[in-house]
């Protein structure tokens, strides 16, 4: 009747996961009281929950990810604390079988369930304003990719209570991840959420490439629209060229582990290594998927707080595209040691030093904007200086990396551990953060503490060189990764620095609530009234905040590049806003349950399959096709905002911008 | 207006644009060239006439070939300004396809052949 | 097609008030964005089977001493196959042209042809692996063959949802009439029917026929 679930799965016996779960549902259960409390539902129902807007999305998409930012943190610090104390004598406080959840869990959720939803939520509220129009091309599909994606969470999280997580590490290599040698639910929890959520993923590439190449303003050819786009466009032809093969490669491991196949078995005629080869020709474009959009913020921040163009906005593009070509040509770095041979490394390594050739001429340019410009220390360009810093010696290490021979030698030991993490953190985390500040006020309509945010980045900063360096260094010394416990003692004071690295993070992490609950108590001292706090250049720029649903009263037209920017340095010189345009009616698509329906059968399918409790699995299934057919069948699609609101909202919006104008030319 | 209609700029992929004989016309020698590619791949398939090491080639070709004529006597895929962006995705998805497939050999053709031991000896050595 | 008579992509409703130089004019409507993003789906799913048939090709002298390609593919039944499917592919043609003349009998029969046809085909395969299993080569018993039963499978997979997507199409068509997401909605139906085929045609020819070559 329920497969394979019994009370055993409860984790009565470790006491860890048992207290971290009562933590977190005590904490669950809190806050769904004090959302009712607040008689909050229809608010967070109509406004999020069942929202097609694009904006409103982003933000869930960014809360998730903060949220699982905590859940990984917390890994990362108990790992740091294991190596710790695990030397010599002493096991540490972690027995092997739950370290290695643990390393495996802290990948995953980084990857999956924090960088991508951070950057996906990033293109979702940003790359319809920039591109001057009122929506992505397929607004209810986003819905559902987002909850896709927190089904995904949902199942992952579920393990912490309920069974245990995979040891695999976050990419499940076989033969370790066969039945034969995991028999337990851990690799099904992981298989099942992410293939759940890799769905959404993969409809978001094919909305975003969509939006970009078939929906722009009018006016706004390809090279008129900002860089962040040109980014996002790449991040997602990536997603549409790499997530189908993450979904064949794990549904692969999935028909050996529920159907007995042999596709990665040791015996039956099974090659592991074709697992290999085929989850890294996702793995590497996933990465360029995560650092391509975060080269985006970069630009877009340079060049508004250095007040001046980008610079080479043309071979901004080409870089782009060409990194999006050969991130697809490289994945072969991966398992250089694993015996292709001289030849097939020789070929995929010089690639792999070739695409390192793009990305310095990005730096290239960001550094040349800044040159000859008035720079505005604003936070986000704390984290654009530490990002250039930081990333670049994660950068160098990767060259070092993609030298075969060297690879030989520091593979899979934490030197690689700290050039990724060096890359991510560095590239991915950093933009993240930039960001997050950088867009706040647009989405929330008041900026976040300055003073606060500058600490956040110090300690981020300092946390992650403590944390990360003395891992190099290690990584020579032939640490390798994923040890639960140190046999060498002479690596005790490296990894004590590296934990106190760990916990300047942990201390950044915190901060980033206290700021956010502070800049929230503290609002009406840093409204953004104009919608353009940071004197930006884009079209995100030309609405009020936050936007109205929306977004524009009436398209822009766009007359060259920096669409925003034009349009503002003209009305300042004449001391004119454009002519009022003729108001419209507007349609909408309207709010849909779809999303979050689909979301709970796929989470009741794939739980069910976990435990193979098949009766379930089939009636998820069968609900989740219900949902859609019932939601074909709808004859509502849009609704109508009438002209007078329209109307009235522009009027508004073009009083503000008339008083902020008139305060500028008084004070020149 | 001085610019082309947005709408002739963009034709959707699959969707027929003209009167009802051409666009009947256009599956029908579809389906008759598809047909005969088919017949002709079965036939290469069977007969001992060809050089023997040229078959799979030859049987490539023609897949390719059909392959073609679905994608431009069904899906209307031209080399007109208006079908731009649909040839464009479809070579960016061309690409990985060969990437993904030529890759993948490639690769996995030099792992199995330096294995320490032959394959076949370790199929002796697992019975199963 | 002209640009007033189709229902705008989100929002749209203002043209542009002045020459806008160089660029689109707009975001384009829903009858150009719909199919499009069905496009870019069905390109996704292509990739999707690149990645089996590279596993395919890796995996097919992986036979663990069972049975081999020789021994268990039958051409004739293939070649059936691979007419039906063609034909069906021809028919769904005719359906969008009926369609987009909004005749709602020679619809619905050319989809029912369609649905057949793929009925014809998924029943053959059905019968092959059900014989493959008796014979004693089910997916279990060798790395070759779990990788045949999933390539082909797959394919077979989507085509049955083809079908379920054709009942439902007939439905909608039958309930709403020739509105205009009903025909985006067929459009896309249909571009997934004939990539359904450049699937089969690489299955046929690479499985099928190179893998049995003397």
């Amino acid at each position: 009747m329920f497969g394979r679930l019994t009370w055993d799965s409860i984790p009565f016996n470790q006491p860890i996961p048992l207290i971290t779960s009562l933590i977190v549902f005590v904490v669950i259960a809190a806050v769904l009281v004090w959302i009712t409390r607040n008689h909050w539902w229809p608010y967070l129902w109509n406004e999020y929950i069942t929202s097609t807007d694009h904006k409103r999305i982003g933000i869930m998409y960014i809360v998730l990810a903060l949220v699982m930012l905590v859940r990984g943190f917390a890994d990362a610090i108990m790992m740091r604390a294991q190596q710790s104390i695990a030397i010599g004598q002493s096991q540490g406080y972690l027995p092997p079988e739950h370290y290695n959840q643990i390393f495996s869990a802290h990948g995953t959720i980084m990857i999956f369930f924090v960088a991508m939803p951070f950057v996906i939520g990033f293109m979702n509220f940003v790359v319809p304003l920039q591109l001057g129009v009122r929506d992505v091309a397929f607004p209810t599909m986003n819905n559902v990719s987002f909850w896709l994606t927190a089904s995904g969470v949902l199942l992952t999280n579920m393990s912490l209570f309920l069974g245990e997580f995979a040891r695999t590490g976050w990419l499940a290599f076989p033969p370790l991840s066969e039945k034969a040698f995991s028999p337990g639910v851990g690799v099904d929890y992981y298989l099942v959420a992410l293939q759940i959520s890799g769905v959404g993923t993969l409809l978001t590439g094919v909305n975003f490439v969509t939006t970009i190449l078939k929906t722009r303003a009018p006016g706004m050819s390809y090279l008129r629209m900002p860089v962040f786009c040109w980014t996002a466009l790449a991040s997602n032809l990536l997603i549409i060229a790499a997530f189908p093969v993450l979904t064949v490669t794990l549904a692969l491991l999935m028909l050996d582990r529920y159907l007995g196949f042999h596709f990665f078995t040791n015996d039956g005629g099974g090659n592991s290594m074709l697992y290999m080869n085929l989850i890294w020709v996702w793995g590497h474009p996933e990465v360029y998927i995560l650092v391509l959009p975060a080269f985006g913020i970069y630009s877009e921040v340079v060049a508004t707080f250095s007040g001046k163009p980008l610079f080479g906005y043309r071979s901004m593009v080409f870089a782009t595209l060409g990194i999006c070509i050969i991130s697809f040509c490289v994945w072969l770095h991966h398992f250089f040691t694993m015996g292709a041979g001289a030849d097939v490394n020789a070929i995929f390594g010089i690639a792999s030093m070739i695409i390192g050739v793009p990305t310095g001429v990005k730096i290239y340019n960001w550094l040349f904007t800044m040159y000859g410009g008035r720079v505005r220390f604003n936070v986000p360009m704390y984290w654009t200086i530490g990002f250039m810093l930081t990333f670049m010696i994660g950068g160098l290490t990767g060259v070092l990396l993609a030298i075969p021979p060297v690879d030989f030698i520091v593979h899979n030991s934490l030197f690689l551990i700290a050039h990724f993490h060096q890359v991510i953190i560095g590239g991915v985390v950093f933009a993240i953060m930039a960001g997050y500040t950088y867009w706040f006020p647009k989405a929330f309509g008041f900026t976040l503490d300055e003073r606060l945010g500058k600490a956040i980045f110090w300690c981020w900063f300092i946390g992650f060189h403590l944390a990360f360096m003395p891992l190099y260094v290690l990584g020579f010394w032939g640490a390798t990764r994923r040890m639960q416990h140190i046999p060498d003692a002479t690596w005790a004071p490296w990894l004590d620095v590296a934990f106190v690295g760990a916990v300047i993070i942990g201390a950044g992490i915190a901060l980033t609530v206290v700021q956010l609950i502070y800049s929230i108590r503290t609002r009406d001292q840093r409204r953004d009234v104009t919608g353009d706090p940071w004197d930006g250049r884009t079209l995100e720029w030309l609405t009020l905040s936050p936007p109205p649903h929306y977004n524009f009263a009436v398209l822009p037209d766009v007359h060259g590049e920096e669409a925003y920017w034009t349009r503002k340095q003209t009305a300042i010189k004449q001391d004119q806003l454009i002519k009022e345009p003729d108001y419209q009616p507007i349609e909408m698509p309207v709010n849909t349950p779809t999303g979050v329906i689909v979301a709970f059968f796929a989470s009741v399918c794939g739980f069910a399959v976990i435990w193979y409790i098949w009766w379930l699995a089939i009636l998820g299934l069968i609900g989740a096709f219900a949902i859609f057919v019932w939601y074909a069948w709808r004859d509502e699609h849009e609704h109508i905002i009438p002209v007078e609101e329209v109307r009235a909202n522009a009027r508004e919006r073009r009083r503000i911008r008339m008083e902020h104008l008139h305060k500028l030319s008084q004070s020149t | 207006m001085t610019e082309p209609d947005p709408e002739r700029l963009n034709v959707a992929p699959g969707a027929p644009h003209d009167s009802m004989l051409s666009e009947t016309i256009s599956y029908v020698v579809g389906l008759g060239l598809a047909l005969l590619l088919t017949g002709i791949s079965f036939w290469v398939a069977s007969t001992s006439v060809l050089w023997g090491p040229g078959v799979a080639t030859g049987l490539v070709v023609l897949a390719i070939a059909q392959m073609g004529v679905h994608l431009v006597f069904f899906l209307h895929i031209t080399s007109g300004p208006d079908n731009t962006n649909n040839v464009l995705a479809l070579a960016f998805g061309v690409l990985i396809v060969f990437l993904v497939m030529i890759g993948t050999i490639w690769i996995m053709a030099h792992m199995n052949a330096n294995m320490a031991a032959p394959s076949d000896l370790m199929n002796l050595q697992m019975q199963r | 097609m002209t640009a007033a008579s189709e229902a705008p992509a989100v929002g749209l409703t203002h043209q542009g008030s002045e020459d806008t130089g160089l660029g689109q004019r707009g975001p384009a409507s829903k009858s150009i964005v719909v199919p499009y993003g069905f496009w870019l789906f069905v390109l996704s799913d292509m990739v999707l089977f690149s990645a089996l048939f590279a596993t395919y090709a890796s995996l097919v002298h992986a036979t663990d001493g069972g049975p081999t390609t020789n021994e268990l593919f039958h051409r004739n039944l293939v070649a059936i196959e691979t007419v039906a499917l063609l034909v069906s592919s021809f028919v769904c043609g005719l359906a969008m042209i009926t369609a987009k003349r909004a005749n709602m009998l020679w619809t619905q029969i050319w989809l029912v042809v369609t649905a057949l046809l793929g009925l014809v085909f998924l029943s053959i395969e059905i019968y092959e692996f059900a014989s493959m299993v008796a014979e004693g080569a089910p997916p279990q018993r060798s790395a070759f063959l779990s990788a045949f039963f999933t390539l082909v499978g797959c394919h077979g997979a989507h085509v049955t949802c083809g079908l379920l997507w054709i009942g439902t199409m007939m439905a909608q068509i039958w309930a709403k009439g020739f509105q205009p997401h009903i025909m985006r909605r067929l459009l896309c139906l249909s571009v997934f029917w004939h990539a359904l085929d450049i699937i089969w045609v690489a299955i046929f020819t690479i499985v099928y026929l190179i893998g049995t070559l003397p």
